[in-house]
């Protein structure tokens, strides 16, 4: 064993592997690219972005303004691109400046449903004992509120405002993280490499932000993206009911707008409706492709 | 001089379902001296484990004291113990899952320095690298990570950890049981070549007669949470007195098919150390019957 050599060359004592081992660098990468659809989920996000971030720059008269007569139908003798919608506005541009303001929401939303998501799930399953009776406690009596109704009421109580939605998503999602969290901190708190942490002394603050959480983050960030997407939907459903901030239409808030004339007035919903569908599809696909670039124990499957 | 750990009617009692208790460990007495390796011996799940980690504190007593050199750590809280942590270090059985996965091997040897804030950041690293090179790596591993080492590579670099800290003690729980024998054999020259260089005293934990035989100084047999035996290395192998003790040792192989036993195989499981309310298992007192050598009275 002078000659210290990496596995490959050491085979009567090779690693199990059947045990969890990180990736080497860019092999998670690989694996990712080797899910198709990830990578097609990947690519529609690309294309998403683009379209809200991007194109806007180059449209010169980017606002939401009545430019030509209501309810032109796509194709239609002086409609835009996209025909326009109840007021005479350009279907393409408020759909491409609505993007910002969905993904906004579901960014903002996700960061808080993580934050207190994990932090409440990480102090529950480090310490255990009574502090996780009650913190478990405390987030079945999120888990089991009508997620719908309680948003609808915190909306409705301080204006719709693109904070008030964020908070109200934020409160109602984060159960599902912090048994997440939970569940890995506790199973990692029996491992030796935390054990090991213990014996050296460092603090329990040390152990749970640098030795479990990171072990963790595979995890969570998979998770992450799945929220998006509901946090997605849930903006839609909550500004398709009305309350959407009136001063940035949303996909969802826009598609509510039209309703009243959906069936003489089809683009005006479908398309807003499309880019919600495409935008939580590719984010659930993006899910999946992280899922297996993380687990090597899915390789292969 | 005193013992460098001093164990007095160490006891740990693990509350189960229904008001049952599991006696793990059960008043036990032992001390360590300075540069001595002291093995404890028994079959799984005698509560030779939970006696590491009780002197290690990774688990709390629920009775009896602890003096590591001189000092009772017995009830310290983590502020407190954390100095002493410095003076004590464990190396785990299974190789594979004591290394964090996601840190890079280095990392995980500096970070004891790092959480005691032993030397400047320069030093650390230069410590490192000597620590890699006294293990038996090369400080060209530094950077890599745990699953790029073979298990025998991984006890080595756990090894360099538990040294970080320069301690005095070093536990080492099953640390061999999990490698193959000639790698085995490797490590444990390697902790004994520390041990003369470095005057470390080794709380021995294992089940594997063979490596005891060559490691300890002394030998305790522990069985269903309570001490049997007691004594020096050769006492222990040549006139083993309690019956248990025999058996142990007659479960070991015979490498020549025509010698025969003289006593049968040991049989059968052992008996639950879980105890109903109200129970509480018989304890055994210890006679010493020759200089140094203690034997429970049967």
């Amino acid at each position: 064993m002078a000659d210290v050599e990496t596995t490959e060359s050491d085979q009567s004592d090779a690693p199990d592997p059947r045990r969890h081992q990180p990736p080497p660098k860019y092999q998670g990468f690989k694996m990712f690219m080797r899910n198709r659809a990830a990578v097609f989920g990947a690519v529609l996000m690309i294309g998403i972005l683009v379209v809200t971030y991007i194109l806007p720059i180059f449209i010169t008269d980017n606002k939401n303004e009545i430019i030509a007569e209501k309810h032109l139908a796509p194709g239609d003798e002086g409609a835009p691109l996209l025909g326009t919608d109840y007021l005479g506005r350009d279907v393409a541009i408020v759909v491409m400046n609505g993007g910002s303001t969905t993904l906004k929401v579901a960014g903002f939303a996700a960061i808080l449903i993580v934050g207190i998501g994990a932090s409440i799930g990480a102090a529950a399953g480090y310490y255990g004992g009574w502090v996780d009776s009650a913190l478990m406690r405390f987030t079945e009596f999120f888990q089991v509120l009508p997620g719908l109704l309680f948003a609808i009421v915190i909306v409705a109580l301080f204006s719709p405002t693109t904070l008030t939605i964020v908070l109200a998503i934020g409160l109602i999602s984060w159960p599902g993280i912090a048994r997440l969290t939970r569940g890995e901190f506790l199973r990692q708190k029996n491992l030796e490499y935390v054990k090991a942490a213990t014996a050296i002394g460092a603090s329990d603050r040390r152990i749970i932000i640098k030795t479990i959480l990171p072990n963790t983050m595979p995890v969570i960030i998979v998770q992450s993206s799945l929220i998006m997407g509901a946090a997605i939907l849930f903006e839609a459903g909550l500004a398709f009911l009305g309350l959407g901030d009136a001063s940035n239409l949303s996909w969802g808030f826009y598609l509510g707008l039209n309703r009243a004339s959906f069936l003489s007035n089809w683009w005006a919903v479908t398309f807003p409706g499309l880019m919600i569908f495409f935008t939580v599809l590719s984010l659930s696909l993006i899910g999946d492709g992280l899922q297996d670039a993380f687990n090597p124990k899915l390789r292969g499957r | 001089m005193a013992p460098l750990v001093e164990v007095r009617d160490l006891s740990k009692v693990f509350p189960v379902a229904n008001k049952y208790k599991i006696h793990a460990v059960e008043h036990v007495s032992l001390e360590v001296g300075h540069g001595e390796t002291l093995a404890v011996v028994g079959e799984s799940g005698c509560g030779k484990s939970t006696l590491a980690y009780l002197i290690i504190r990774l688990l709390k007593a629920t009775g009896g004291q602890i003096l590591l050199d001189g000092t009772d750590i017995t009830g310290l809280k983590s502020r407190a113990m954390k100095e002493h942590r410095r003076k004590m270090q464990i190396i785990f059985q299974d190789p594979f899952a004591s290394l964090d996965p996601r840190r890079s091997v280095g990392y995980s040897v500096k970070e004891p320095m790092q959480v005691h804030g032993t030397a400047s950041a320069d030093e650390q690293e230069e410590q490192v690298g000597a620590l890699f090179e006294r293990v038996g790596l090369e400080r060209g591993h530094l950077r890599q990570y745990p699953h790029q080492f073979s298990g025998g590579q991984r006890q080595r670099i756990c090894i360099a950890r538990a040294l970080a800290l320069e301690p005095k003690l070093v536990i080492a729980d099953e640390s061999v049981s999990a490698l193959d024998v000639s790698v085995q054999a490797q490590v444990i020259n390697l902790m004994m070549e520390l041990q003369n260089d470095m005057g470390l005293s080794f709380l021995f934990i294992s089940h594997d007669l063979a490596v005891v035989e060559r490691i300890a100084h002394r030998v305790a047999v522990m069985y269903l949470g309570q001490l049997v035996e007691l004594g020096p290395r050769s006492a222990i192998f040549e006139n083993p007195t309690h019956s248990y003790t025999k058996r142990l040792l007659d479960a070991v192989p015979i490498a020549d098919p025509r010698q025969r036993r003289e006593r049968p195989l040991l049989t059968g499981e052992i008996p639950s150390p879980r105890w109903g309310p109200g129970e509480s298992p018989k304890l055994v007192t210890m006679q010493e019957i020759e200089p140094g050598h203690f034997v429970a009275e049967e």
